[in-house]
């Protein structure tokens, strides 16, 4: 992992000085504070929207589970696809443009070079995350009874790990290919096909889908029915994303 | 002396598509290499394959004792290589590109810091070395990528293309640079202006259709080489009859070209004391008045079109 520091440093200052560091933080917070604030008013709006007389819309008052739900599902949804644009072009794009022969021919292994990268983009979801959180959590807490402390942040921690599986996937395909859309388009792919998967009774768990039921339960303060099947799975597939790009990009011709 | 780039029987197949077929060559350590070829003849590839962004179909090249083609020479450091088409990370300031390049090859501190400003001052990008990379100019992206290529001084630079894209001044002041690098390095330069390589190279190599043509001094090669050119201007009056001559000396032997342009002929001849005869005699015959006919000192470009035009099958075979 000859230069892998100071690619790294080139890596975050890039995510900083192209303001992608800032634009996911922006949004993870925003999605963050939506939550709580969607799970607090959304029955009010409902009640409000039975206008026609005799119609009668029975919700029960929300909760502080409300707003975990909503909180995954949000950051879920927001998150995947955070992940997917960053790594579609990590390498594909420095590919294409000629820079990553640049620096390949410094003193630095490839290994260093994708490694580098990899980290920058699970960092940018990690300050995101961490953001979200934080501002999830107060909002939370501000609206509803406070969630524990520990279980949201595991929640947040599971919820980055289920970032990180559909960010190396992309990356993989950003390696394997020269296209920053073709990228994108494996990493949803992967995205349906875990979904699909994920819906499937008994295998289901051994998914990247199964880490968002696993969170609810924990940030709510009880134990999740299934937690090591999706933790091992999301891990196994995230390294064997990583070594695969590894594989393929160890040796490719630039 | 161990040379600084070996390549012996190098190959490179893409496809159908033979890149390289058989490349010999060996470049010593210390000189300024001139390496040419018309386009497609394989330089670019033999270069990536040098600097391990393309790996060999058959054959080996060393760069500095070490197996190219892993990434090792790299790794250790031994090459810097600046692209035909250099590309840069354009959120990048140009000084801090060359920090993260120096911090790449060991250099820090102060080291680093004086060295840099040396580098943007040989490349005369002082003034810009604070500027976004991507508002730079392609002169100025071709300036910053001889600096990168150079600062952390190793053993062997490759510079493919490297004054390409910069103006007159820009390549007479960059070309003295290069020059000026073979006190701690061995270049090997890439180029098409033959007129370059010719000022500033110490030896050169020619390469057509992936094979090595000629590799020699530039002295030697001209000697060896190159034909004696004459180059005939007519009186105005006469310029009509100068294709009629054109055609009487195609038939000549001792004539191997004949170019032809608006009020000028260059006559290539290829036994020179049977030019010296009959070249005027033919010209008087013709009652054709001269401005002026001089024998002219053949230069790199008249060998290098000889030897890869119809001239190299022959010098090869």
């Amino acid at each position: 992992m000859i230069g892998l520091g100071t690619l790294l440093a080139k890596e975050l200052s890039e995510q900083w000085r192209t303001r992608r560091l800032l634009v996911v933080t922006i949004v993870f917070v925003v999605f963050g504070v939506a939550s709580p604030l969607l799970a607090r008013y959304t029955p009010e709006l409902i009640a409000m929207l039975a206008t026609e007389e005799g119609l009668v819309i029975e919700v029960p008052p929300p909760t502080t589970n409300d707003a975990i739900v909503q909180f995954v599902r949000n950051l879920g949804q927001t998150g995947v696809l955070a992940a997917i644009l960053l790594a579609m072009g990590a390498v594909a794009t420095e590919k294409e443009r000629g820079t990553a022969a640049m620096w390949l021919t410094k003193p630095v292994t490839r290994g260093a070079f994708l490694g580098a990268k990899a980290i920058a983009i699970v960092g940018v979801l990690a300050v995101g995350m961490a953001g979200a959180g934080l501002a999830g959590h107060a909002y939370t807490t501000f609206l509803f009874e406070a969630p524990g402390v520990g279980g949201w942040a595991m929640m947040c921690i599971l919820l980055l790990l289920q970032m990180s599986a559909y960010a190396a996937l992309t990356f993989l395909g950003s390696t394997l290919t020269r296209s920053p859309l073709a990228a994108a388009a494996l990493g949803i792919g992967a995205l349906t096909t875990v979904a699909i998967v994920g819906a499937l009774p008994g295998i289901g768990a051994w998914t990247p889908s199964g880490l968002a039921d696993a969170s609810i339960a924990i940030a709510g303060g009880s134990a999740p029915d299934r937690l090591t099947e999706p933790v091992v799975a999301t891990v196994v597939l995230i390294g064997a994303a990583l070594g695969g790009s590894w594989l393929s990009f160890r040796r490719q011709e630039l | 002396m161990e040379p600084a780039i070996e390549v012996r029987d190098l190959t490179k197949r893409y496809g159908p598509v033979t890149a390289l077929d058989g490349l010999d060559l060996t470049v010593p350590a210390g000189s300024v290499f001139g390496f040419l070829g018309p386009n497609g003849a394989g330089k670019t590839t033999a270069i990536k394959i040098l600097t391990s962004l393309a790996t060999a179909t058959a054959g080996t090249a060393t760069v500095a004792g070490i197996p190219a083609g892993d990434g090792e020479a790299n790794r250790r450091g031994l090459l810097g290589y600046l692209d035909q088409a250099p590309r840069f990370n354009g959120w990048m300031r140009g000084r801090e590109l060359l920090g993260y390049v120096g911090r790449l090859s060991g250099l820090r501190g102060r080291e680093l810091r004086s060295r840099t400003d040396e580098m943007l001052a040989l490349v005369g990008l002082a003034d810009a070395g604070n500027r976004r990379i991507g508002g730079y100019s392609g002169g100025m992206r071709q300036r910053l990528g001889i600096a990168q290529a150079v600062l952390a001084r190793p053993p062997v630079i490759l510079l493919d293309e490297p004054v390409s894209a910069l103006d007159p001044e820009g390549r007479r002041d960059m070309l003295h640079a290069i020059r000026g690098l073979a006190a701690h390095s061995t270049v090997l330069l890439s180029s098409h202006v033959l007129n370059d390589v010719e000022r500033i190279c110490d030896r050169v190599a020619i390469i057509d259709a992936g094979r090595l043509v000629a590799e020699s001094g530039v002295e030697e090669l001209l000697e060896r080489f190159a034909q004696p050119i004459y180059r005939l201007e007519p009186e105005p009056s006469a310029v009509d009859a100068l294709p009629g001559l054109a055609d009487a000396l195609r038939g000549e032997a001792w004539v191997s070209s004949v170019e032809l342009s608006p009020g000028t002929l260059r006559v290539g001849v290829s036994d020179d004391p049977e030019a010296g005869q009959r070249l005027l005699a033919m010209v008087v015959e013709r009652r054709i008045g001269v401005l002026s006919l001089e024998r002219m000192r053949p230069t790199l470009e008249d060998v290098f079109l000889r030897l890869t035009g119809r001239g190299a099958r022959e010098v090869a075979e």
